[in-house]
């Protein structure tokens, strides 16, 4: 498959001296891949960037269900507790080039997997109020999953 | 037809405050770090309140107050509980317009249904709950004849509920309701998206219960939510959301071994046997009309039936006279009885259905209907609306598969009885579904036989007090909306007595 890498720098306030933000696209981690599933847009670099640096390392568990379901939800990482039942989907490196790595693992339940498998998964940030427990929510912006079809599996 | 003014206007039914404090205690008290957020109005897109944005120490505030009255509240008659009840049950009929605009604000949702559903709804929620603990029974058994075994419920305590944003007045009285028939203190914690409409239902119900009884703070989850579901101070958590945080909860809930109750959404198939269309009539246009109830609250429900599933025969006439149906669908200013489809609940909400109707779209299913962002123009210009959604696709695709809380519909088709069971239960989630049939049979069977925990039959999307309500698979653990939910907010006592005056013997 190809993977776009475009960089989506419109409306990023951003100082000279900030990193620039590009896109930043997974470490295969489920065994016998060789695709990447995940990747972070540049808007939600920034902010994961901004949360790193306030609460330490993250993690992603994409949920489910009622509500805020479907939304990635974005916690200190070890907040919430993975087990055999959940299925690493990738870990994605949001530290500026050249600089000591910020590895943010993304999760997904296995039988949730089972249905989303065929697709890609871009995290992106929109203005938005909520919600779940996920650590952008008071910033008033949201994490948003877009989806792609994978060109094939790996 | 009716408009109602905007909140704050002239004429209108309510007012709102420019700021809503937490309520700790039976007063406002401002939260402790002396931060607020806006509260901002789907229908508009305008913040129109600012709202405590509470934190840890404004939870512990709150479990004090609810510590200090839960012995109290825990000793009261059922008697006394079920007065109270009935009270705020008459209060609430009371203020039903008041509470109505001050819903459709906070949430976008069409006015016809918090004047029509839920408020009505949660009223007769307390009646249900004041009449149910007064007829709750313990029971006893003679276990010899000097030996008898008393059950005794009582209540757990202090317990914590969050509560999620698509009907924030009547889910939170679902779980009000049960918790405080039963004897409990409360910290409740409502969705930052729509924090305002039951600080509006505490002011007017707030001097009929005793201080302390019923806490709330406003927050966000990891900042109020977490130190409310994680707090040893707490006898029990309630949960309505996603499954991520409903699997947070209940880890934190094992943390402290408590109960916990979680109803964690669905993606109900509605489904419709070839025997709906055998006459044009009344019957009919019922069925019809249960096909368009995906749009009901925007899609905006845990049960919206949002996969449709037509038998083969039917399939191209049911679901062009539904898409007609559908098409005319009014959608407008909220405030407007006329309006059928009012506002999504934020943007993130309005964001992520528009990506689902993209990878729908992407994965070949056919747009039947709608798609589309809608501007209504005016001051509604900036609302999050959108237009009602029909695909046709297969139940493998993700729009089938995941709960889009959005006008959304896939629908699909199925032979025969078994490949509609098939489809039904094909699926990670098992909260509602519906089934449409003249055979009473075949309705009864298909019933059964779908793995969700409601199943309505020949109807949908109703919710009396009484029938119960929650989840299979992973959509949830727990019973609502009926007599069942008692049993969450109580745990047993058995007082083993012996009548005898002789000695054991052993020693």
């Amino acid at each position: 498959m190809t993977i776009e890498c475009e960089s989506n720098l419109k409306g990023q306030a951003m100082s000279p001296a900030a990193p620039a933000l590009t896109t930043v696209i997974a470490a295969v981690t489920i065994p016998g891949e060789t695709t990447p599933r995940v990747e972070f847009t540049p808007a939600a670099v920034g902010t994961l960037r901004e949360l790193w640096s306030e609460v330490g390392p993250l993690m992603f568990h994409q949920s489910g269900g009622c509500c805020d379901g479907s939304s990635p939800m974005c916690f200190p990482a070890g907040e919430f507790i993975t087990s055999d039942r959940d299925v690493l989907l990738g870990r994605l490196d949001i530290a500026p080039a050249g600089e000591t790595a910020q590895v943010v693992d993304f999760w997904m339940s296995a039988e949730q997997f089972e249905y989303w498998s065929h697709t890609f998964l871009t995290v992106d940030l929109v203005p938005g109020r909520g919600s779940g427990f996920s650590l952008e929510a008071p910033r008033g912006v949201r994490f948003l999953i877009r989806s792609r079809l994978m060109d094939s599996f790996g | 037809m009716t408009v109602y003014a905007n909140p704050g206007t002239p004429g209108a039914k309510v007012t709102f405050k420019p700021r809503y404090e937490n309520w700790i205690n039976g007063g406002w008290v401002k939260p402790v770090k002396g931060q607020y957020f806006e509260d901002i109005s789907p229908v508009n897109g305008k913040p129109f309140a600012e709202v405590a944005r509470g934190t840890a120490e404004d939870i512990e505030l709150a479990l004090d107050a609810a510590h200090r009255a839960a012995p109290a509240w825990g000793k009261t008659t059922a008697t006394e509980r079920a007065a109270v009840l009935n009270k705020i049950a008459d209060v609430i009929d009371a203020n039903k317009e008041l509470l109505a605009v001050a819903e459709t604000w906070d949430n976008g949702k069409p006015i016809r249904e918090p004047l029509n559903a839920d408020l009505p709804l949660a009223s007769d929620h307390f009646r249900y709950f004041a009449a149910a603990i007064r007829s709750q029974d313990g029971d006893h058994a003679e276990l010899d004849n000097d030996t008898v075994s008393y059950q005794f419920h009582e209540p757990l305590g202090v317990v914590g509920q969050i509560i999620p944003w698509n009907f924030p007045i009547l889910m939170a009285v679902w779980k009000l309701a049960p918790a405080l028939a039963a004897g409990n203190a409360i910290v409740m914690k409502p969705a930052e998206q729509t924090p305002v409409s039951i600080m509006v239902l505490i002011e007017l119900i707030g001097d009929i219960l005793p201080p302390g009884v019923l806490n709330i703070v406003n927050g966000f989850g990891l900042e109020a939510g977490k130190p409310l579901a994680s707090s040893p101070r707490i006898r029990k958590i309630a949960f309505t959301g996603e499954t991520t945080t409903g699997r947070l909860i209940l880890q934190y809930a094992s943390a402290n071994i408590i109960p916990a109750t979680v109803e964690l959404g669905g993606k109900s198939a509605n489904i419709f046997f070839s025997d709906v269309a055998q006459e044009q009539d009344s019957f009919y246009d019922k069925a019809q009309e249960g096909f368009v109830l995906f749009a009901f609250n925007q899609g905006e429900v845990c049960t919206a039936p949002s996969r449709a599933l037509l038998q083969k025969p039917i399939y191209e006439s049911f679901l062009g006279s539904a898409i007609e149906r559908t098409r005319k669908a009014i959608q407008g200013n909220p405030l407007d009885t006329d309006t059928q489809v009012g506002a999504q609940a934020s943007n993130d909400q309005l964001e992520k259905i528009l990506s689902y109707i993209d990878i729908g779209k992407q994965e070949g299913a056919r747009l039947a209907l709608g798609g589309e962002r809608v501007d209504l123009g005016g001051e509604l210009s900036g609302g999050y609306y959108v237009q009602p959604t029909i695909f046709e696709g297969n139940n493998k695709m993700r729009i089938f598969q995941e709960e889009i809380f959005g006008p959304v519909l896939a629908v699909t088709s199925f032979s025969d009885y078994e490949d509609a069971i098939s489809i039904a239960n094909d699926n990670l989630y098992g909260l509602g579904a519906g089934v449409w049939s003249r055979n009473g049979n075949v309705a009864y069977r298909a019933g059964r036989d779908i793995h969700a925990g409601r199943v309505w039959v020949n109807n949908y999307h109703h919710y009396p007090a009484g029938a119960a309500f929650g989840g299979y698979k992973s959509s949830g653990i727990g019973r609502e909306n009926n007599k069942l939910a008692l049993g969450h907010y109580q745990q047993t006592k058995n007082l083993l007595v012996s009548y005898s005056e002789k000695p054991l013997g052993f020693f």
